[in-house]
């Protein structure tokens, strides 16, 4: 009898038990890859040094600072003036020195988001477990990885153990057939998705993206799709590696080198859901049917296409939907049954671990060469590392971006989280290519309207929400 | 934190916080994430709905309500938790002063940081909860974790389930880091079977 066929979550989950989860006990989980940012660590590192014990393998940890550094051109540790923030990256500095964990601060040419600089080191590979003090961990199932956010004592556990105690969640196959239409990009789908699934929807389970629609999405396309999983509640999101995931691995620093790379291939092959295997739940979407897509509400599953109309609650399924659909009206502004298309913005975002990679700022510029960032409208522009910033400035990006009148800035999460200075402002409506509109997320009463960096850049033109299908055909006749 | 106390058996009333999908956000805004201390963030928490922008508190606000001092169970509504992993939430509700959190359901991230610091996720049927909701003000909950059950002054009463493992640790006072630090051989003899895949330390030294 052969083994019973198994799904790539199963197969990954199989390979870290350290010990099997029982009756009574948890599962212990070996974790490959332990990413660390300022701001989830401190009380982890306290907590270890208050047992006396050691981080157990720095040489498969990395700690960056991203989430409190300020991002204006320039910045580095002495331009910190937030002396919170700073005494922070302080305590970061020295926890990683003391226990020897490599650290790309401020300043350095590596520095950036922690979920683009894993992936573009090439040190998240399929099959890893990857886990990091931050929900947003879900990016790296991109390449077949487990990778989920944990807390900071769980991220103690890690440092102190190369280990976490879980319990296995349930699978859900996301299946997507057909292909996305021009200029709908890989963040509309799972702004859709996460439409479909509600933001509870995904609890407890891992998702796993399927169809030809998948299939055809590039590394940083899988990146912004598994990215916001956790959006949907999800433990994490995974993407079946193939040979688009072995093409970008195949030159980066970290990835095997030679004859190894071909033998971890032939390993990451097998690395895909067997036939026949049986997921607790299903999801089915088409990719031809979907358009352009912005949130109008408080959280990321309030979407609808760019030129749809805002629900009414009057309409909602339950109480509970119009209950949530009433209080977010009511702190963004709108109406039921608004057009969010032609409402005039204040600020556009263009950063955060969701979209701020080269391909993500080369769809941007698209939209704003030769136009101007409309009269009125801030629109910043924030790479995810040093790495993408140099090399978009490499291909004349940052002058596109600048001479549309937009401010090019240093690497960081920025105002995706409003923990430097980069704040929305009260009441002041955004665009976002980030992941939350929770309320007050960027920066105390703002307004944030999720969308793609196409959605985000055409906005930026025109001043008001625009479909970017409007401009780029402008732009390509 | 040293490890913890065990939590058994306590009565306290509540405080609700009406709506559904509370994220951590608003549980703790981010700019309340700079301090590198577990404690202090109470006063923080729900800054946003509780605080107006000068400081001045939003008197509507339950918390800010009366009947909310001394509370030590907040009862919430469906998802409570989402968003962001920041351990911080769970941090700012214990030095509110609460010591169970009652919901229909919590995210995965914020119920593992809140079993893991002993602030009780306790998830309840939608029914017992609309009890819970339309109960008088004031009323008083006695939370049995030995036994798992919730019940309210008048007898009525509801179980909950938490993971077995939690529960033992909870009781106890053991704590996971312990229990990780003893599965020390198998982790030891795991890593020598499986070798490393990457080394972060190989990496930074490259001039990549």
């Amino acid at each position: 009898m052969g083994a019973a066929p198994r799904t790539l979550f199963d197969k990954v989950w199989d390979a870290h038990l350290v010990r099997p989860e029982t009756r009574d006990t948890p599962a212990v989980l070996y974790v490959d890859l332990h990413l660390v940012h300022e701001v989830t660590s401190a009380q982890a590192f306290a907590e270890l040094a208050a047992r006396g014990l050691k981080v157990r393998r720095p040489d498969q940890t990395l700690a960056t600072m991203d989430h409190s550094t300020p991002t204006t051109p320039g910045a580095s540790r002495l331009t910190v003036v937030d002396d919170a923030a700073r005494s922070q990256l302080d305590h970061l500095a020295r926890n990683c020195s003391e226990h020897g964990i490599p650290l790309f601060p401020l300043g350095d040419d590596r520095q950036g988001i922690v979920h683009v600089i894993g992936p573009e080191l090439g040190l998240t590979q399929p099959g890893m477990v990857v886990v990091c003090g931050d929900s947003h961990t879900s990016t790296h199932g991109a390449f077949g990885a487990l990778a989920f956010g944990i807390g900071t004592s769980q991220v103690a556990h890690v440092l102190a153990t190369q280990c976490l105690l879980q319990t296995r969640p349930k699978t859900m196959e996301i299946r997507v057939d057909g292909r996305l239409a021009p200029g709908v990009t890989a963040k509309d789908l799972i702004l859709a998705i996460i439409g479909r699934l509600g933001v509870g929807g995904g609890t407890g389970h891992v998702l796993e993206y399927n169809g030809e629609a998948i299939r055809s999405l590039s590394m940083e396309e899988r990146m912004t799709l598994c990215n916001m999983s956790i959006e949907a509640g999800a433990r994490a999101g995974m993407v079946a590696p193939d040979d688009t995931t072995f093409e970008y691995l195949a030159s980066r620093p970290a990835a095997p080198k030679g004859a190894a790379f071909e033998r971890a291939v032939t390993d990451w092959r097998l690395l895909s859901t067997d036939a026949g295997t049986v997921y607790d739940r299903h999801v089915h979407l088409d990719a031809k049917a979907l358009a352009p897509m912005i949130t109008w509400g408080t959280n990321p599953g309030m979407s609808i296409p760019v030129n749809g109309l805002i629900p009414d609650p009057a309409e909602a399924k339950d109480e509970r939907e119009r209950e949530s659909l009433s209080r977010a009206l009511t702190y963004m502004g709108f109406r039921p049954g608004q057009a969010l298309a032609g409402t005039p913005v204040d600020i556009v975002f263009l950063g955060s671990c969701t979209n701020s990679r080269l391909s993500d700022l080369a769809a941007a510029a698209r939209v704003l060469r030769g136009n101007r960032v409309a009269n009125g409208v801030r629109m910043l522009v924030v790479p995810g590392s040093q790495q993408v910033k140099r090399a978009a400035e490499l291909q004349g990006l940052d002058r596109v971006f600048r001479d549309a009148g937009a401010e090019w800035r240093e690497a960081g999460c920025s105002m995706c989280i409003a923990m430097n200075d980069d704040r929305v402002g009260p009441g002041r409506l955004a665009v976002s290519t980030s992941n939350r509109n929770f309320e007050g997320r960027q920066g105390p009463g703002a307004r944030t309207l999720l969308a793609s960096p196409l959605t985000a850049a055409a906005t930026a033109v025109t001043g008001v929400v625009t479909d970017p299908r409007t401009i780029l055909a402008r732009v390509a006749a | 934190m040293s490890p913890r106390a065990p939590i058994g058996r306590f009565t306290s009333h509540w405080v609700l916080i009406p709506g559904n999908d509370i994220d951590t956000d608003q549980i703790i805004p981010a700019r309340f994430l700079k301090t590198t201390e577990r404690t202090g963030l109470g006063p923080h928490a729900f800054h946003d709905w509780r605080y107006q922008a000068d400081g001045a508190q939003k008197v509507e606000f339950p918390l800010n309500q009366p009947g909310a001092a001394g509370a030590e169970i907040l009862l919430a509504g469906h998802n409570f938790g989402c968003g962001s992993s920041r351990e911080h939430a769970v941090w700012a509700l214990q030095d509110a002063g609460f010591r169970a959190v009652i919901s229909t359901r919590f995210a995965d991230i914020f119920r593992a940081n809140a079993l893991a610091n002993g602030l009780l996720p306790i998830q309840v049927e939608p029914g017992f909860h609309g009890v819970l909701v339309s109960a008088v003000p004031g009323t008083e909950l006695t939370v049995d974790l030995a036994n798992e059950t919730i019940e309210l002054a008048d007898g009525r009463t509801t179980s909950f389930s938490l993971p077995p493992f939690s529960r033992y640790g909870l009781l106890k006072g053991v704590d996971e880091l312990d229990f990780l630090a003893g599965a020390e051989p198998d982790i030891a003899a795991f890593e020598s079977a499986h070798a490393a895949r990457i080394s972060t330390l190989a990496v930074s030294r490259s001039d990549a």
